[in-house]
């Protein structure tokens, strides 16, 4: 007990100076505590950005943008009205003209080996590889459901989240396996978010849980909310925060899954969950989850974006009163403060966030905003 | 000097097998599945000279191995056996390493050219053809047909690094004279990228895939509007002019336009910083076409292209001043055709040069005083002065001398002799024997009536009878009199000839299927499609009526019982509802599907053009389960 508190002590310490402290974000060494309250953020750093809005104003191909995707200096940007790429200070717009399964990009992933660019959009699957799209639908090819509304790419797979359950492809064999009901734990099939890697594929489906994949021994396990699906919790931190599962991040073996009624943080053995009344959350509400290491993770609500360090929490937002630039930042200790910001993310229903070195661009409702790092 | 085989054995021979063929449905293969076409022939493909020009690599097809040459006096320095079907030959910037893709195979072999031995045989994709190393030695680029993508291989290991996805049938790659990209191009045409009910009414697209050689990415896909059947791509020196030899079909007018202006169109687009946009030029000139061209090579002066062409068994010799001063001429801002103007080549093509059968890979000397020819074919090499352009000698590659049945047919399979003005031949369509993936207006009934779509021929022997309407009983039939009429529109064969023909197509062996396992077991999804495509009663317990099974209309070793079936797929310009149950070899290589290829994948033939289970009964099925099902076919 007197450990933690000198540690929360010396979190707060560093809470108030380190506002002006810069650290790498997603490419700082980052240390993988299993348990993220056990060893606190030393020293404390919350990062600061300077938000540069994208509109249609500017060439943005729609407001509305679901999904962003980082892909060195190019930025794609999917949208309610086709898929844009950033490059060389200007934008580009891929419509269903050009092969794009529909024109609404709900998700996107970079496969990394190709350069090749994967969206889900709300009428099939489309592969964007040098410039040429493809497009794979449910009438047209193996695909579940026409709904894409998450995808992930591991090796020479690509993971799917569709309104019909989850899917692989193959890209060598182009063969599809298909997951849903009939060979998996799940009960629901709508599944709205994927993250794969080498060792585990994870599956955020709404209303049936958490679903995880091992790969090498093809085992599927689930994790639910051990309340059930009331929207109450009576054992917070004993396994998933809510059924409704909106979005997953499986990074240095922890697993951050995102609810419409909190988010959760899984290291394989403890579950430790985020909610409004006792974290930095702006909001239970949470469109989409990203971790950066395993102790550090982005959450994208209805009401701001949201940073956790693995002590602290940052909020970055247009107020939800008067619309001004705010940054919140919520302590170890609880105690919250107000920083000083003049710019925000282009609006507080965030959907999506991609890192770019030090730089965040956040997709939002009205806008697709880069956050550009000062501090 | 090659003879053919005695006239009278050939006739007696060819009599016996068709009337044993078609008379008792049995035939004496002359070549079996997975065992080599024939046994004895050459059938130089590709060359290649050694650094110092003292060495000419001869990738033989049909003998599988590399033949190398004392480029001095062209004798034999050794044979070098690789794989199963070769088809490309790369020599490493250092000239140490000489790479060989089996396209049959699926490998790649390293030969050590100081040893002249194989000192590796790596696996690589399905249906490995051209293949590239970078210029540090330090990765392979490997295209692989069937898959239709580029392999990026470490070039020490053979470790497969990536996968690049190309345009479809991958086939031919050049690396440019900097080294710094990867020029990829296909022998069949990309799949509609936009999707419609008309998909098989438009023109065919290719295109050149560009991969950045240090990053193994793609980074530019040049669009070749139009175009379907693209070969080989070169350079000039300095790397400002570049060169592909194409195909430009135009299938959207009935096959009787043979005989008003063409139904090909054989191209080259020139591309680069000496042109500006690209622009399509074409080769022929009314009477004189240039058949399925296939070989470029720039002169190092940069003052000559020469290209072969396959079917009109010549090469063709383009000025490059002149071709500068006619598209210069013609200023553009887009990428322009001139395809269509049978009076442009006039202005740039100085010569067609007269060689042998088939001619394919072509070689420049260093200095560029000589042009080599592969002659497939015949088994020659023809060396072109190009001073003269003139043939001043031919090298005969060590094999038979006489023709044999099957090669007299596959020579005339290949050259475009018998066309009308030697437009076209068998080979336009069937590319290496196969398929091109495009819709055609055969009959002469009116512009867009019973459009078909393009089958694979290989494995077709046991299939009759032909067309997807099941009119022709035989080969001979389908290929004499209809295709006489309709396709060739001018010289008949003689019944030798077609006989040869017949069995040259009745020879051509399925390729292996990718989709099935080395061990021979089905995976669990095959299995599961299997019993679905046996099965006798729907997921209701109803019993399917034995036409509608899958295994009862797609029955026996070759997936057809040759009945006609109406199968719900007529459309509005189809002459008739019943056709032919379709034999699934390789079915998985052929898209698109249906008769008129509006199906694009196997997938759109049940959830798009079968609403009312007259394809099979489907429509009980889950998509996973049509899935299976599809897994299975694709191992047919």
């Amino acid at each position: 007990m007197t450990t933690f508190k000198a540690l929360s002590m010396c979190a707060v310490l560093a809470a108030l100076t380190s506002l002006a402290v810069a650290v790498p974000l997603p490419q700082a060494a980052a240390q993988k505590p299993h348990d993220a309250q056990a060893v606190p953020a030393t020293p404390l750093v919350l990062p600061r950005f300077r938000f540069e809005n994208f509109t249609t104003a500017n060439g943005l191909p729609d407001n509305h943008v679901y999904s962003v995707l980082v892909d060195g200096n190019r930025i794609w940007a999917g949208t309610d009205n086709g898929l844009g790429l950033y490059e060389n200070g200007k934008w580009k717009t891929y419509t269903t003209a050009d092969g794009l399964a529909h024109r609404a990009v709900l998700s996107l992933a970079l496969d990394k080996r190709t350069g090749d660019v994967w969206a889900g959009t709300m009428g099939g699957l489309s592969r964007i590889s040098g410039g040429r799209i493809d497009s794979f639908t449910q009438l047209t090819s193996g695909l579940s459901n026409d709904v894409v509304y998450g995808v992930s790419v591991e090796g020479e797979n690509v993971w799917i989240a569709t309104a019909a359950g989850g899917c692989k492809l193959n890209t060598r064999t182009m063969q599809w396996s298909l997951y849903n009901e009939r060979n998996t734990p799940m009960i629901e099939i709508w599944v709205y978010g994927v993250s794969a890697a080498p060792d585990k594929v994870y599956y955020a489906v709404w209303g049936s849980g958490l679903l995880e994949y091992t790969q090498k021994t093809g085992r599927w396990d689930k994790y639910d909310d051990p309340d059930g699906e009331n929207e109450i919790v009576l054992f917070k931190d004993q396994g998933l925060i809510h059924e409704i599962v909106t979005s997953v991040s499986y990074v240095d073996n922890i697993v951050w899954a995102a609810t419409y009624f909190g988010a959760s943080r899984y290291d394989g053995r403890y579950w430790h969950n985020f909610l409004v009344k006792d974290s930095g959350l702006p909001s239970n509400f949470i469109n989409f989850i990203k971790g950066v290491d395993a102790r550090r993770a982005w959450f994208c609500t209805d009401k701001g974006l949201a940073y956790y360090d693995g002590v602290n929490w940052a909020v970055y937002a247009p107020s939800l009163k008067n619309g001004k630039p705010e940054m919140t930042v919520r302590d170890a200790a609880g105690k919250v403060t107000q920083v000083a910001v003049t710019s925000a993310p282009a609006h507080n229903y965030v959907l999506g966030i991609d890192f770019q070195g030090d730089d965040i661009w956040v997709a939002t409702a009205k806008g697709l905003s880069h956050g550009i790092r000062t501090q | 000097m090659q003879i053919r085989l005695g006239a009278g054995f050939a006739v007696a021979a060819a009599a016996l097998l068709l009337c044993t063929s078609w008379k008792c449905g049995q035939v004496r293969a002359a070549a079996q599945p997975n065992t080599k076409i024939a046994e004895d022939y050459a059938s130089p493909l590709e060359m290649l000279f050694s650094p110092d020009g003292a060495r000419l690599y001869v990738l033989c097809q049909q003998s599988e191995e590399v033949r190398v040459l004392d480029a001095a006096g062209f004798s034999v320095i050794k044979k070098i056996a690789v794989g199963h079907v070769p088809r490309g030959i790369f020599l490493s910037p250092k000239g140490d390493r000489l790479f060989v893709t089996n396209s049959w195979d699926d490998t790649l072999s390293v030969i050590d050219t100081r040893t002249l031995a194989v000192i590796a045989t790596w696996q690589v994709g399905a249906e490995p053809s051209g293949v590239v190393e970078n210029r540090t030695g330090t990765r392979l680029f490997v295209a692989n047909r069937i898959s239709s993508d580029v392999a990026v291989l470490d070039a020490q290991s053979g470790e497969e690094v990536g996968r690049l996805v190309a345009g479809r049938g991958a086939s031919y790659l050049t690396l440019s004279p900097d080294g710094g990209r990867i020029y990829v191009t296909h022998v069949y045409p990309n799949p509609p990228r936009v999707l419609t009910d008309r998909d098989n009414r438009i023109a065919p697209e290719s295109e050149i895939t560009v991969i950045d050689a240090a990053r193994a990415v793609v980074v530019d896909r040049m669009p070749l509007p139009a175009i379907a059947g693209v070969f080989h791509l070169a350079f000039s020196a300095d790397g400002r002019l570049g060169a592909v030899a194409e195909y430009h079909p135009k299938n959207l007018v009935p096959l009787a336009h043979l005989e008003h202006g063409g139904i090909f169109a054989y191209t080259l687009t020139i591309f680069g910083a000496d042109v500006g946009q690209p622009v399509e030029v074409p080769l022929d000139e009314l009477e004189r076409y240039a058949a399925r061209p296939f070989g470029v090579a720039i002169a190092p002066d940069k003052l000559r292209i020469y290209v072969s062409c396959g079917g009109s068994e010549m090469v063709a010799v383009i000025d490059v001043p002149k071709l500068m001063r006619f598209i210069h001429a013609h200023p553009h801002s887009r990428p322009v055709s001139f395809a269509r103007d049978l009076a442009a080549s006039a202005n740039y093509v100085v010569a067609h040069i007269p060689v042998g059968h088939d001619p394919r890979g072509i070689a420049l000397s260093r200095d560029g005083s000589k042009l080599f020819v592969a002659n497939r074919l015949d088994d020659t090499i023809s060396v072109i002065e190009t001073r003269t352009n003139r043939v001043t000698s031919t090298i005969a590659l060590a094999g038979p001398k006489m023709v044999s049945p099957i090669r007299n047919g596959e020579q005339t399979f290949y050259t475009a002799r018998y066309g009308f003005q030697g437009q076209i031949g068998c080979a336009n369509c069937h590319i290496d024997s196969t398929f091109d993936g495009i819709q055609w207006n055969l009959e002469p009934d009116g512009f867009g009536r019973n459009i078909v779509d393009n089958k694979l021929i290989e494995g077709i022997k046991d299939t009759a009878p032909y067309k997807w309407n099941g009119g022709n009983p035989n080969i001979p039939t389908e290929c004499g009199p209809r295709t006489e009429k309709y396709f060739w529109r001018s010289e008949n064969y003689d019944d030798l000839t077609l006989a040869d023909l017949s069995i040259y197509i009745r020879s051509l062996p399925p390729r292996p299927n990718r989709w099935r396992q080395a061990n021979g077991q089905l995976t669990p999804a095959q299995e599961r499609g299997k019993t679905i495509f046996e099965r006798a009663v729907d997921k209701f317990q109803k019993p399917i009526p034995e036409s509608n099974r899958c295994s009862y209309c797609h029955s026996g070793p070759n997936g057809t019982n040759h009945k006609l079936f109406d199968v719900g797929t007529r459309r509005p310009n189809d002459n008739t509802n019943m056709l032919k149950s379709s034999q699934l070899t390789n079915i998985a290589l052929t898209a698109p599907y249906l008769h008129d290829g509006s199906a694009h994948t196997l997938e759109e033939i049940w959830t798009v053009f079968n609403p009312d289970d007259k394809h099979g009964r489907t429509n009980d099925l889950t998509k996973d389960e049509l899935n299976d099902l599809i897994e299975y076919l694709k191992t047919r």
